[in-house]
């Protein structure tokens, strides 16, 4: 069986006196994607947050590659090799989609503490940020200043720039979201080419994408886990069908 | 990156001028020229912060009068050395600003103006109020820092011509040193910093650390400007470190455009030139001063510099 990359046990958060997230469990293996969906409010990017460190977990456990990260500071977590991208496209529009993707692999020198070596000169950096562009369908939009790229590109760019930091495990927060039909084809042939060599944690309302890309998927209602299986199983599943995906006839 | 060519135009013609207006300059503009190439080393410094990095620091005269301070104290009667007394007096500053850093950057937004705020009142009170430091009066500078070499003397700051060329090297080289500082890794990290830190976080940056190294570096030519006004004007006075020195930083940073280094280097010139030309006109000079900063910031919001170059650095935010 392939490496295990990510690993929740009981993972928890509440806010006040609200549990966003209660004991949730969960595994994400390399070269697999595992989808979480959920109706609005089960907590799905409360538990991203959590992987990602951009939040702290109440409670319960969070392991990367075997070793214990819960709590950890977000820019330790993506050092251990988990890469994110956000829901709201959360990029610099004042860069160059290069420059965007240039900075993001700037990360992985080992300090950026370098005050008079001009930015361009450093030739891994460069090239990573090129692989990355390419690897994310931007390879000849490169120039272009990342305000005037179109909302899909924003979005291509959103995965180009966390896959410039060389992760191994991918949390990707609604990729799809605000994108035409053929965007979103695009994306959903990026995730598959993506899965080789990455661990990828997918949450998304689009269940077409969901089903066609994922090998796992949660299903999480009410910050908990309702169920958790082969896309089969859970397409079969009645309690999944009542909550969820509306009655007799499961969509997909 | 690139300034454009109107605004490079620009510098270049008033580097030429400043260069030979000393040749026809009186003595009074002369020494004027030197305090206004001063505050542009003191503003391009808090442009780091504010413009560059997204830091509004309101207590940066800290960092300014401190070095001053530094330097009143050891000079005294006796001439010292401009060569290990420079250093010095910017390290202190550094220092300062390493440990007020160490503590301010844990906050944001607001509560960062606030508490470098009061760090900055803390000291002028404290340097004030001591007696060591020649209390609310000042303390004299009485002879000024010279440069030898084996006996040869090229550089007496006592010598108002000296100190012009000197301060006129000293901007140049701030100008040349944060330029080159902003188009390094280090200096896309700041602008990073600035436009989304929580991403810069999320992509892997300890952005801490970034924004301490940018404080100290701040700190330190913020204090080269201190050093440089102990010799101009021979004293220097608790007024230096107060707040209203630090919002006069920032005003020359927003009136010549945040995040264009060489717009609040213009600020500070234009803040300063139109002082003195109220002044002579009107008692109600201030009236006027306040009349042009409220007109520039409403009709010309990216600054001065704004009216030669279309956009700032990696400027974002704007869509």
């Amino acid at each position: 069986m392939a490496e295990l990359a990510l690993r929740t046990e009981g993972l928890s958060r509440s806010f006040g006196g609200l549990a966003a997230v209660s004991g949730v469990t969960l595994e994400c293996r390399s070269g697999s994607v595992h989808a979480v969906i959920g109706p609005n409010g089960a907590g799905k990017t409360t538990l991203i947050n959590m992987l990602s460190g951009d939040l702290a977990p109440s409670a319960g456990r969070n392991e990367l590659f075997g070793e214990d990260v819960t709590g950890l500071p977000p820019e330790r977590v993506s050092q251990r090799g988990v890469g994110r991208s956000y829901q709201k496209t959360n990029i610099f529009l004042g860069f160059s989609a290069f420059e965007n993707c240039r900075l993001a692999a700037q990360s992985r020198l080992p300090s950026s503490m370098r005050l008079f070596r001009r930015v361009e000169r450093y030739h891994q950096v460069n090239a990573a940020a090129a692989r990355a562009l390419a690897a994310a369908g931007l390879g000849d939009r490169g120039d272009v200043p990342a305000a005037a790229l179109s909302h899909g590109e924003q979005r291509q760019l959103e995965i180009a720039m966390t896959l410039a930091t060389a992760p191994r495990v991918l949390l990707l927060d609604e990729p799809l979201a605000g994108m035409g039909a053929e965007e979103s084809g695009r994306m959903v042939a990026l995730i598959r080419a993506l899965k080789d060599r990455h661990a990828i944690l997918l949450v998304e309302h689009d269940m077409d994408a969901v089903f066609a890309v994922a090998d796992v998927l949660t299903v999480m209602v009410n910050g908990a886990v309702l169920a958790s299986g082969r896309p089969s199983e859970i397409r079969a599943n009645r309690e999944v069908q009542q909550a969820y995906l509306g009655g007799e006839d499961a969509h997909g | 990156m690139e300034a454009p060519r109107a605004l490079r135009l620009l510098l270049g013609l008033i580097l030429i001028g400043l260069v030979l207006f000393p040749l026809v300059g009186e003595r009074f503009y002369i020494q004027y020229a030197t305090k206004i190439m001063i505050m542009a080393i003191f503003a391009m410094s808090l442009d780091l912060l504010v413009g560059y990095t997204g830091l509004v620091s309101l207590g940066h005269a800290l960092y300014y009068g401190i070095a001053g301070y530094a330097l009143a104290m050891v000079g005294g009667d006796a001439a010292v050395s401009l060569w290990w007394s420079l250093p010095g007096a910017m390290l202190v500053s550094a220092l300062a600003a390493l440990v007020v850093g160490a503590l301010v950057l844990r906050t944001t937004g607001i509560y960062f103006i606030m508490v470098t705020l009061a760090f900055a009142q803390m000291m002028y009170f404290f340097i004030r109020d001591s007696n060591d430091f020649g209390g609310s009066d000042g303390k004299y500078l009485d002879a000024k820092p010279t440069l030898s070499l084996l006996g040869w003397t090229p550089l007496d700051l006592g010598n108002p011509l000296h100190r012009y060329y000197l301060t006129l090297a000293l901007a140049l080289a701030t100008y040349v040193l944060l330029r080159t500082v902003l188009r390094s890794a280090f200096g896309r990290v700041l602008i990073g910093i600035r436009d989304n830190e929580p991403r810069m976080r999320s992509l892997g940056f300890p952005t801490f650390r970034y924004k301490l190294a940018c404080f100290v570096l701040a700190g330190a030519l913020a204090g080269l400007a201190g050093y440089l006004t102990v010799v101009q004007d021979g004293i220097m006075n608790p007024e230096q470190l107060g707040w209203h020195r630090s919002g006069e930083a920032l005003v020359m940073v927003i009136l010549g455009g945040m995040g264009t280094l060489a717009g609040p280097a213009l600020g500070a010139g234009a803040l300063m030139l139109l002082e003195l030309v109220f002044s002579i006109w009107t008692k109600y000079w201030q009236l006027l001063l306040g009349g042009f900063i409220i007109a520039v910031v409403l009709f010309l919001p990216g600054g001065l510099g704004s009216l030669f170059a279309r956009r700032r650095d990696g400027g974002a935010g704007h869509g």
